[in-house]
């Protein structure tokens, strides 16, 4: 008789050695998304019209190399990047939330709603935002993962990782398809339709600001979708009871938790205020980087026509001049998790965000040299900006 | 325990979405809410290119049967990487693997590691253990195959007199053989255990084409239930020389001894290039053929598998599913890769050879 223990993968063959020599240089027929490696779309946008198709396919074969230059390089010091990151983080909450427990001394309550106001715009953006779009999964760690990872903000992970990472990112920016344009809420490009709705622009969007965290929450229901026909009843309830539970959450720690441990030394109300106040400041800053990512002058919006029979080029063309970056510091780039290259992320939305610096001079020489947009200035003025757009848009269009 | 588990439920309350532990890990490595850790404690050298690495594991390990394997993770580069390592260390004491250099992970380990890195664990499994009757054993080892039975000398000859066991193990040169002080201060000490070495170098394979050399170094090993760990080929050639005993001792109608055998699982081949394979959806219960052209997501949808899916062009990651088995090639950069658990983004990935899917 014979017994056979089985134990997997011990013998430790180095599969890598195989892999370098498949790494032939083919021309795949298609790439998957069915975005064709050449051919032209119905109408190239106005910016991009002087490219021929060749240049644009050009264009591709060099944003290509820039990310595969990346992702030969991205190591164990990217690695260490996101971890340094993610504790910082926890201890700024932890510090945070320990000095509201006794906030009711005034220097503690400043010092902790700073300080977690300080981690919860750090775990939103270039924690949250950019380990659910995936920028992370290269390193096989269940505890940094895309499946894995919750964040600290009202809507469930996965319901916004679908509406942002596949149709935002996919649909940048096309009106009728990108529902980010305005977030079904505002009038944000000439081609929307005006309602006397509109008016209140402006007022809807400075009531969004402070609780930005609950208008992405309802905008991920897609309530719209299930209104016309496109999402079922039963999605929409599973959607909303994710939705219950994890607001449910949300609130205990903040709102009852928190507070209720502060009571121990009379703190309790001041954690509330302390609380409270961190999740404004943190929507508040989301809601005006999120902003200048998309709308501020210089960034372009397209119609259906133009991503009809797109390529890879003209989707990265798209990308590219739809989106718009913040100027500014080091410390600058970390509070937008990054996102203050919004042009370089919308390019390679699942490169490690601390790469995106080292990518920028590239993406910005390929710009020039193609005679493409490439839209940056300082936060004030590009929140300006979205702002002046904001109203403007409120008015009906002036009559030709 | 009971309160303990209520105290962290009461703590989760202030540190949702992430779990006590994840705060905890500040402080302390082996804390985590999602996967088992362990701290390394000693790094003891072996042979010029093996290793002992002792370890201290978090809450969720459970203490290892002689003869039993874990799966270690290490980061190479930053990414995780996950082998298979058998416990040298005796049961009841704590754990650790002895690891042999044989390619980028075990080779890391054996020369990277120190005291205080961290190690990702999965706990101990394995069916290749001691019997749980006291019978005469003869243990047939080759190289590294001797860690797990090491764990058994080690647990069972110095604790039970009544133990007789032989121990025939091949290695390349007395150089290249782990543990031989060990087994011979053993040996010297407890007259219930036998060693023999074999040396390839010297005297060529051990040949189990006929029971001649069997005979020779333990007569009576017919009557012993044996236990053989090594490579393929050597597992291969022990488990024919028994089955042949088998069938000779059913026609005398006699009865043979039996053969346990820890046996590494063959890999899946990997196609080279553009070779599709056979596809397996492991819980869907569903096997097809695939070019090596056709993203997954699209074989199994085909197919007529539930498969997550997002933006089809590898941006999204919504897609992601843990692979079984196998290789598969990334239709962007057509690398080949592929490790049982990692999770793959099928709708840029096609297979490489057969495939066997988590889903």
């Amino acid at each position: 008789m014979t017994i056979v223990s089985n134990k997997p993968d011990l013998s430790d063959a180095d599969t890598s050695g195989s892999a370098d020599t498949a790494k032939v240089v083919t021309v795949a027929k298609t790439r998957p998304g069915a975005l064709a490696e050449t051919g032209s779309p119905l109408l190239r946008p106005p910016a991009a019209a002087h490219l021929s198709d060749e240049q644009v396919a050009e264009l591709g074969r060099e944003l290509d190399a820039i990310k595969d230059d990346i992702l030969a390089k991205r190591g164990s010091a990217d690695a260490a990047y996101i971890r340094r990151m993610i504790k910082i983080q926890r201890g700024l909450e932890l510090s945070g939330r320990a000095l509201l427990l006794v906030s009711k001394k005034k220097p503690a309550w400043i010092a902790g709603t700073a300080l977690l106001s300080f981690a919860k715009i750090l775990e939103n953006m270039e924690l949250g935002h950019n380990i659910l779009h995936g920028q992370w999964d290269w390193m096989r760690d269940p505890d940094i993962h895309s499946t894995t990872w919750e964040w600290d903000f009202v809507t469930p992970a996965r319901s916004w990782q679908h509406t942002h990472n596949d149709l935002h990112h996919r649909w940048t920016n096309v009106v009728g398809k990108d529902n980010d344009i305005g977030y079904n809420l505002l009038r944000m490009d000439p081609d929307q339709e005006w309602k006397p709705f509109n008016l209140g622009n402006p007022l809807y969007n400075a009531l969004l600001a402070p609780v930005f965290e609950w208008g992405i929450a309802i905008y991920d229901l897609e309530l719209v979708d299930y209104k016309e026909g496109r999402k079922s009843k039963e999605a929409l309830t599973k959607d909303l009871k994710a939705l219950g539970r994890k607001a449910l959450k949300q609130f205990t720690k903040d709102y009852a938790a928190t507070p209720a441990v502060a009571m121990l030394t009379g703190s309790g109300k001041q954690a509330l205020y302390g609380t409270l106040t961190a999740n404004a400041v943190r929507n508040v800053w989301a809601h005006a980087v999120i902003f200048c990512g998309h709308f501020p002058e210089g960034t372009d919006t397209f119609t259906e026509e133009m991503v009809e029979g797109e390529t890879r080029g003209d989707w990265y063309v798209r990308q590219m001049i739809g989106s718009a970056n913040i100027s500014g510091s080091k410390f600058m780039h970390l509070m937008t998790g990054n996102l203050s290259h919004q042009i370089e992320h919308h390019l390679f939305p699942d490169l490690p965000s601390n790469r995106y610096a080292e990518v920028q001079p590239k993406v910005q020489e390929i710009c020039k040299r193609y005679g493409l947009p490439y839209t940056t200035g300082p936060l004030l003025k590009q929140v300006g900006s979205t702002w002046a757009k904001i109203f403007k848009l409120a008015l009906p269009p002036k009559k030709a | 325990m009971i309160r303990l588990r209520k105290l962290a439920r009461a703590a989760s309350l202030l540190t949702t979405p992430l779990a006590p532990e994840d705060i905890l890990s500040l402080f302390n490595p082996v804390f985590s809410a999602r996967q088992l850790r362990g701290v390394v404690t000693r790094v003891v050298p072996e042979t010029a290119d093996s290793a002992t690495i002792f370890f201290r594991p978090g809450r969720g390990w459970q203490a290892h049967l002689a003869g039993q394997w874990a799966r270690i993770g290490v980061e190479l580069d930053g990414v995780r990487h996950w082998r298979s390592y058998s416990l040298s260390a005796p049961a009841g004491q704590d754990p650790a693997i002895t690891v042999t250099d044989m390619g980028a992970v075990s080779g890391a380990l054996v020369r990277g590691t120190k005291p205080g890195d961290v190690l990702f664990l999965a706990p101990p499994q394995g069916d290749f253990v001691l019997p749980e009757h006291p019978r005469p054993l003869l243990m047939l080892t080759a190289g590294s195959g001797i860690t797990p039975v090491m764990s058994m000398i080690r647990t069972l000859v110095p604790h039970r007199p009544d133990s007789d066991v032989v121990l025939i193990h091949t290695a390349r040169t007395a150089a290249d053989t782990i543990f031989r002080e060990e087994l011979a201060e053993l040996a010297d000490q407890f007259p219930n255990l036998r060693v023999t070495h074999w040396f390839t170098a010297e005297s060529g394979r051990l040949d189990f084409t006929s029971a001649a050399d069997l005979d020779r170094l333990c007569p009576d090993w017919r009557q012993r239930a044996a236990y053989a760990c090594g490579p393929e080929g050597f597992l291969n050639d022990a488990e024919a020389l028994w089955e042949a005993e088998a069938e000779d001792a059913q026609q005398a109608a006699a009865s043979s001894g039996t053969l346990t055998i820890e046996r590494f699982s063959a890999s899946l081949a990997g196609g080279a290039g553009h070779d599709g394979g056979l596809v397996t959806f492991e819980a869907s219960d569903r096997e097809v053929e695939a070019d090596g052209d056709t993203p997954l997501l699209d074989v199994g949808e085909d197919a007529g598998v539930l498969m997550p899916s997002g933006c089809r062009m590898g941006i999204c990651h919504s897609c992601l599913i843990p692979l079984r088995a196998g290789h598969v090639r990334d239709l962007r950069t057509n690398e080949v890769h592929g490790e049982p658990g990692q999770l793959i983004q099928t709708c840029v990935s096609a297979a490489a050879g057969p495939v066997n899917l988590d889903l």
